[in-house]
């Protein structure tokens, strides 16, 4: 199987550590992937703000980029739910194959335990795209719960946004803000040293909120806690 | 009564031009189709949710959802109804609608049920007794088409009570089977349990403006 | 034919009231609570039926049919109407419906009307109009009647009093609820019994009655209205009068299309499994004189975007409202509109146009999580519509900061390379990483920290191992 990633560009610009993960991961399931180097960006943030004449050349190349595999990889609920649901509205037939890493490992490779190891306290938040555009369910929690160690808490109104939202976090800062002071104080009762979510997007936010605050609470993605293993414990 | 004097006088003629306006600003978005056609569309919606939800008895659930509600439900016999009615009647003065079963009110006192009052006068009763159209079980709600026995739509409204004798015949089990067997061109109220309200901080609070006592015997 | 909403006037954006809103902590608790009871609730009413996401299917095809062919069904329905004795009219805008309804008020000779609470006049003022009329419209729900008398506006399509909790309700009927009991307390209940107290004897001495109407079925000219306290059931059936006024979009084709709606509608409204009252009727109904206002005022604008079209299968449910975290936290007068929330988001704008400063921000207050989407009865996809009033927004007007920011990371992103020169000053001035950021972006940095940029970019570390090959 071909298999490439789509690292997203703000895991390639702000979190190469994800994308790392993914890498590492896959390759100890025992699959080698190919990083197109002409890959930039899914055009997410310009369509959701309504730039669609942005977004729609940067559509153009994730399908030109990524038309040859069987599989592509992404670690980003919302980009893989961009691809998949709104390049058709742009008149960009979205490659066949594109998988959220979770449906990926779950559905195609068809594991749930990756082999990972890692001895904390984590709390889940579904972020939303994952959860109602592509539908991925527990497929997350399953992974994780697979996980030699982990102590997996629930989060409190796991499944309600963030406040993220892209633009949305700067053009209506305060109802953002009072989102993520709610979801931050969600977080601090489960009593979790990390918070895990398969999109960074929505972590940079929360996980920002929690620093600010000097909540001692680490956001991870999912790929990070699944590509862990006990050689790094030690 | 005469609806049209009123018309004719209160709509100016710019109204009427707006009803050639609105539909041809319509038809020239969504231009008109022929008919059979619009059949073949209509007739292509799916509908493939459920006729009904239970397979149950549709008694028992009826007088389970009913009870949901805070109304009070009792199962009877054809041979306990007058006593059971009698019991729900005790020390009330009730509106009887024409067209009402006679034998239902064999144990009632009559001097304390007053026959097709004016709406005038309803204000000043305890409440109401009637028979209904149809019963969904799957809701817990009684429909009344105002026909005999059920009286005009004012008559189970403003006095406080409302008492229904539910016919096992005309209990249905959902919502679909309710509407086959009405007939649209009659006023229709469906009723689910005594007047209620959500609308102090969304909590159901039972009683405003319609019978906060609603009282159902079910006969089989 | 663009519509109009008074009384919102010099409304500030939707990020300026919602600041406000957001600092209200009495408000805050007021949303929360209400919206989180109804929230279980409607989740567990819906988990009941099986079937829910076909009855949903079937509800927006036979919304989706109706608007396709509105033309034919409001034609049929003026028909069957009129043939059952009513009198139908027909209103292009607010100010038409409005002097139509004072006209008919004043052909009666009275000069108070009793009303069930109806989105259709609240959008078109009808009160405010009436008022100028010499015409005094009394409210009959209670929410409507605790904004009409603590002089407030309303904030959700269902409950219009949601932001006010029983002890501010107690108050508000103490001050202006001449007939008041002494002594009344903050429980639902005595709160209800003194509403029911005052308006009796305005529904028994009523002529005339105005309503909205939920469903109107185009084959059999029937008139469809739900509600729970019994006050519609008195409007519609004391008066002599009944002045109906209805939205274009409020069609179904068949009697037997109402099972659908009767199923999906109080689940996804009251979280009942149906609401205590609903009254149907056709024409003139034991003797009453009845007509029936069509109202455009915008809807037809709406129905020509065949994106924005999906909105005209709103039922007014509210569980948009309910399950959004946005109108949670912002209320609803932060909307400006009679309809607030993630459908009056959509909505408001496409009716009235964007204008207004409020209108234009409203496609931008959701974050498109998709809990509107995902709880509507009628599957509306809300954030497809407001992602395409953005877009529309876009192309129709300069937004200079936001319009060269996005060209500027249009530019960076359309070339691996030029990104990758991005990243690299990143990563080199990554120690220099403000702790606060100047300008628009100090709104994220008020309330988060920013990340700070790794010394490597993904690509530069692929490159530079040959993806971990080599290390």
């Amino acid at each position: 199987m071909r298999i490439a990633l789509f690292v997203t560009c703000v895991n390639d610009t702000l979190y190469p550590g994800t994308g790392r993960a993914v890498v590492r991961l896959l390759r100890r399931l025992g699959h080698e992937v190919d990083f197109p180097a002409a890959q930039t960006c899914c055009g997410q943030m310009h369509f959701n703000t309504g730039y669609r004449a942005d977004a729609a050349p940067l559509a153009r190349r994730f399908a030109d980029t990524f038309d040859d595999y069987e599989a592509v990889v992404v670690p980003s609920g919302s980009c893989a739910a961009m691809i998949r649901d709104w390049y058709p509205t742009l008149g960009v037939e979205p490659p066949t194959g594109v998988y959220e890493l979770s449906e990926f490992l779950v559905d195609v490779l068809g594991v749930t335990d990756v082999g990972a190891y890692f001895p904390h306290t984590v709390t889940y938040h579904p972020t939303c795209h994952s959860l109602r555009m592509l539908k991925v369910g527990d497929r997350p929690l399953r992974l994780l719960r697979a996980v030699r160690g982990i102590d997996l808490v629930e989060l409190p109104g796991a499944e309600e946004c963030c406040g993220f939202g892209g633009t949305f976090a700067l053009k209506n800062a305060d109802v953002s803000a009072a989102m993520g002071a709610d979801k931050v104080a969600a977080v601090r009762r489960t009593g979790a040293e990390v918070l895990c979510a398969a999109d960074n997007s929505c972590l940079a936010h929360i996980g920002g909120a929690l620093t600010r605050r000097r909540a001692g609470v680490r956001a991870l993605h999912l790929a990070e806690i699944l590509a862990a293993t006990e050689g790094d414990a030690r | 009564m005469n609806s049209r004097a009123v018309n004719s006088s209160a709509v100016n003629s710019s109204a009427v031009n707006s009803r050639d306006r609105v539909l041809a600003r319509i038809d020239a978005i969504v231009p008109p189709r022929p008919a059979a056609e619009i059949a073949a569309g209509r007739a292509a919606i799916e509908r493939d949710y459920l006729r009904r939800h239970s397979t149950g008895d549709v008694l028992d659930l009826l007088a389970d959802r009913i009870a949901h509600y805070r109304a009070t439900v009792r199962r009877v016999t054809p041979a306990e109804l007058p006593g059971a009615v009698a019991a729900r009647l005790a020390g009330r003065v009730y509106a009887v609608p024409e067209g009402l079963p006679r034998a239902w009110l064999a144990r009632a006192d009559p001097a304390r049920l007053v026959e097709d009052p004016p709406v005038a006068d309803l204000d000043a009763l305890d409440g109401a007794v009637t028979g209904c159209a149809v019963a969904i079980a799957e809701t817990g709600t009684v429909v009344l088409d105002h026909g005999p026995g059920q009286g005009p739509r004012a008559l189970t409204l403003v006095p406080d009570r409302h008492l229904v004798v539910v016919e096992a015949a005309r209990v249905v089990a959902d919502v679909p089977e309710a509407l086959e067997r009405l007939d649209p061109a009659r006023p229709l109220t469906f009723v689910s349990g005594p007047s209620a309200t959500s609308d102090i901080e969304l909590s159901r609070v039972e009683g405003v403006h319609g019978p906060r006592t609603l009282d159902v015997l079910v006969v089989a | 034919m663009t519509g109009s909403m008074p009384t919102y006037l010099g409304m500030p954006s939707f990020p300026e009231a919602a600041r406000e809103a957001v600092g209200d902590t009495l408000l805050r608790r007021n949303l929360a609570h209400a919206t989180g009871t109804i929230r279980a609730r409607r989740a567990e009413a819906v988990a009941e039926l099986p079937d829910w996401e076909r009855l949903r299917g079937s509800a927006r095809q036979i919304k989706d049919h109706t608007l396709a062919h509105l033309g034919h069904y409001l034609r049929l329905l003026e028909e069957r109407v009129t043939g059952a004795g009513g009198t139908v009219h027909w209103a292009a805008d607010a100010a038409e419906a409005n002097a139509i309804v004072a006209a008919l008020v004043e052909a009666t000779g009275e000069t108070e009307v009793v009303k069930v609470k109806s989105m259709a006049t609240q959008e078109i003022g009808l009160n405010e109009a009436l008022a100028e009329a010499g015409i005094t419209a009394y409210e009959t729900d209670l929410a409507e009647l605790i904004v009409q008398l603590g002089d407030d506006r309303p904030s959700h399509i269902l409950v219009p009093a949601i932001h006010r909790n029983r002890a501010e309700i107690r108050d508000i009927f103490r001050r202006a609820m001449p007939d008041a009991p002494a002594g009344l307390s903050d429980s639902p209940a005595e709160l209800a019994e003194a509403a029911r107290r005052h308006l009796r004897a305005k529904f028994l001495s009523a002529r005339v009655a105005v309503s909205g109407a939920n469903f109107a079925v185009a084959e059999t000219g029937t008139l469809v209205v739900l509600e729970s306290e019994g006050n519609g059931r008195m409007c519609l059936t004391l008066p002599r009068t009944l002045i109906t006024v209805m939205g274009i979009e409020k069609l179904v084709p068949t009697f037997a299309d109402l099972e659908v709606f009767l199923q999906l509608l109080p689940r996804s409204s009251t979280a009942e499994r149906m609401n205590p009252y609903t009254s149907m009727w056709t024409g003139a109904t034991e003797g009453q004189d009845f007509h029936l206002v069509l109202l455009d005022n915008g809807r037809t604008d709406v129905l020509a975007d065949e994106v924005g079209r999906q909105a005209l299968r709103c039922i007014r449910c509210s569980a948009c409202l309910n399950v959004c975290p946005v109108y949670e936290r912002a209320g609803g007068h932060a909307y400006g509109s009679p309809y607030p929330g993630p459908i009056g988001a959509i909505l408001s704008p496409q009716l009235r146009g964007v204008g207004s400063k409020v209108d234009a921000s409203l496609p931008y207050a959701s974050t498109l999580c998709g809990a509107c989407f995902e709880a509507c009865p009628v599957a509306i996809d809300i954030p497809e519509v407001l992602v395409e009033l953005r877009a529309r927004a876009v192309e129709s007007a300069r937004h200079p900061l936001t319009d060269a920011a996005m060209a500027a990371a249009g530019w960076t992103l359309r070339s691996p390379a030029r990104l990758a020169l991005a990243q690299r000053a990143a990563g080199r001035f990554r120690r220099l990483t403000p702790r606060r950021l100047p300008g628009p972006l100090r709104a994220w940095t008020d309330t988060r920290d920013i990340p700070r940029p790794p010394p490597e970019s993904f690509r530069a570390w692929w490159e530079r191992t040959d993806g971990g090959r080599r290390p």
